[in-house]
């Protein structure tokens, strides 16, 4: 036995889900499929004092398809993504990572909403949501509300999420039928969580274009000159990486990243196999 | 304390647990008495705690037992009369897929979910699939070969069947 003693909650609906965690201050988190959170307890890193299991609550097991996109409830785990039990509305984008994460252990019991509310900024699901322009549906006390991807995501474990919020729910708006997408990974043993990842989607039935940046130290980073750079492009060249490589060192210019570091070249490296994986599917 | 209830090898046991009592704890106490869980890492990246949930492969030490009320619970005590898992079993014999053993429960459980859902694997495909198990003694040749000779012999008995 590793964690230290906490109080345990399982309740029957959202709504009392969020009163078990608004009693107290601080130092009640809410337990999806664990598989972060627990090793964290093991682990003795932070001070929990109660666990609100939501992993049995239906209501956030839930998924609806409509003509413009999906709703995820919070607790769809990756294994179901995987093994298409549920729709994909990125053309095959979300089964595709959704394979990749950890273990097959760890995506039978991981949920999609417990990996986004952690926000551990190397995990995998942040920059593809964020790439696929998703929103998410957060219940707190005062009741539902949305937040656009974009400023969803704060920080290394930092996110719109208030003490005493849960996500609900992840939209994810459908791609169009000649969307393109690419994502890659740089980690070093495979499972493990990785240095850094790169999520592009080309939507041109949309007129959208979206790269994100995933790193082990900073928030995901939305690579907007890369991004455009990339609206309309047909296939990979020469001439294309070139125009890409100025895009992604202006990107992390503007952002502040450091330009010389070992972390540089990954950065630029996993953006640059994902913008090539999506051009040569 | 709390009270649960689950199915462990296909029997009932209702146990009290505190909260923080991991599954693969829970099923090691003497009340339960599955040793073939093996505790290595504790927070859930050597695998070699490896059971099934719901007939699904899970990591114990990660699991909460109390998260588990109501949950079909098998370890590798369960599997004795499960003909793949004595495929598997004999393969890592004949292989030499095991040294010191610390790991083997844990890599027969998911080596087992691994043949099951897809026989037809590469090598690196198999590798990658195992990656969640750590082999401490380094003997990943023996068991890769012992996992790729039982996922053979499914191929071939499968693609004869059709």
């Amino acid at each position: 036995m590793k964690p230290a003693p906490f109080d345990y909650v399982r309740p029957r609906d959202l709504g009392e889900a969020v009163a078990a965690l608004s009693e107290f201050e601080w130092g009640a988190r809410v337990l999806a499929g664990g598989q972060s959170l627990v090793p964290m307890l093991n682990l003795r890193l932070s001070p929990v004092l109660r666990l609100v299991d939501i992993s049995g609550l239906e209501e956030l097991r839930g998924v609806e398809e409509d003509p413009e996109g999906v709703t995820f409830g919070a607790c769809v785990r990756h294994g179901e993504f995987e093994d298409g039990q549920v729709p994909d509305p990125a053309r095959g984008m979300m089964h595709h990572v959704a394979g990749r994460i950890a273990y097959r252990a760890v995506r039978n019991r991981g949920t999609i909403g417990g990996s986004l509310s952690l926000a551990d900024p190397s995990a995998d699901w942040i920059t593809v949501v964020m790439a696929l322009g998703a929103s998410f549906v957060i219940r707190g006390a005062a009741g539902e509300r949305r937040v656009a991807g974009s400023d969803m995501f704060l920080g290394p474990y930092s996110t719109a999420l208030g003490e005493h919020d849960i996500l609900a729910a992840i939209r994810v708006p459908k791609l169009g039928r000649s969307a393109r997408w690419g994502y890659y990974k740089i980690i070093r043993k495979a499972g493990e969580y990785p240095m850094t990842t790169a999520s592009v989607v080309l939507d041109p039935d949309r007129g959208r274009s979206s790269v994100v940046l995933g790193t082990v130290n900073r928030g995901p980073l939305e690579m907007a000159r890369m991004a455009a750079g990339m609206q309309g492009a047909g296939t990979w060249s020469a001439q294309l990486e070139g125009n890409l490589r100025e895009a992604i060192r202006l990107d992390l210019e503007t952002a502040g990243r450091d330009q010389d570091s070992c972390e540089m070249k990954l950065c630029e490296t996993t953006l640059l196999r994902a913008a090539q994986s999506a051009l040569v599917q | 304390m709390m009270k649960i209830s689950l199915t462990l090898n296909g029997k009932p046991v209702t146990v009290d647990v505190e909260p923080r009592t991991s599954l693969a704890d829970l099923l090691r106490s003497p009340g339960c008495g599955c040793t073939s869980i093996h505790l290595g890492c504790e927070h859930g990246v050597c695998g070699a705690c490896t059971i099934l949930i719901d007939g699904r492969i899970a990591r114990s030490c990660i699991a909460l037992a109390v998260a588990c009320d109501g949950a079909e619970v098998t370890t590798l005590e369960g599997l004795g009369e499960d003909e793949l898992t004595t495929q598997l079993k004999d393969a890592f014999h004949c292989n030499h897929g095991l040294q010191c053993g610390f790991c083997t429960p844990g890599m027969l459980i998911s080596a087992r979910e691994v043949v099951a859902r897809n026989p037809q694997l590469s090598e690196e495909e198999l590798r990658t699939a195992m990656s969640g198990n750590i082999c401490r003694c380094t003997g990943y040749t023996g068991i890769v070969a012992a996992v790729s000779a039982v996922a053979a012999s499914r191929a071939s008995s499968c693609t004869s069947e059709s």
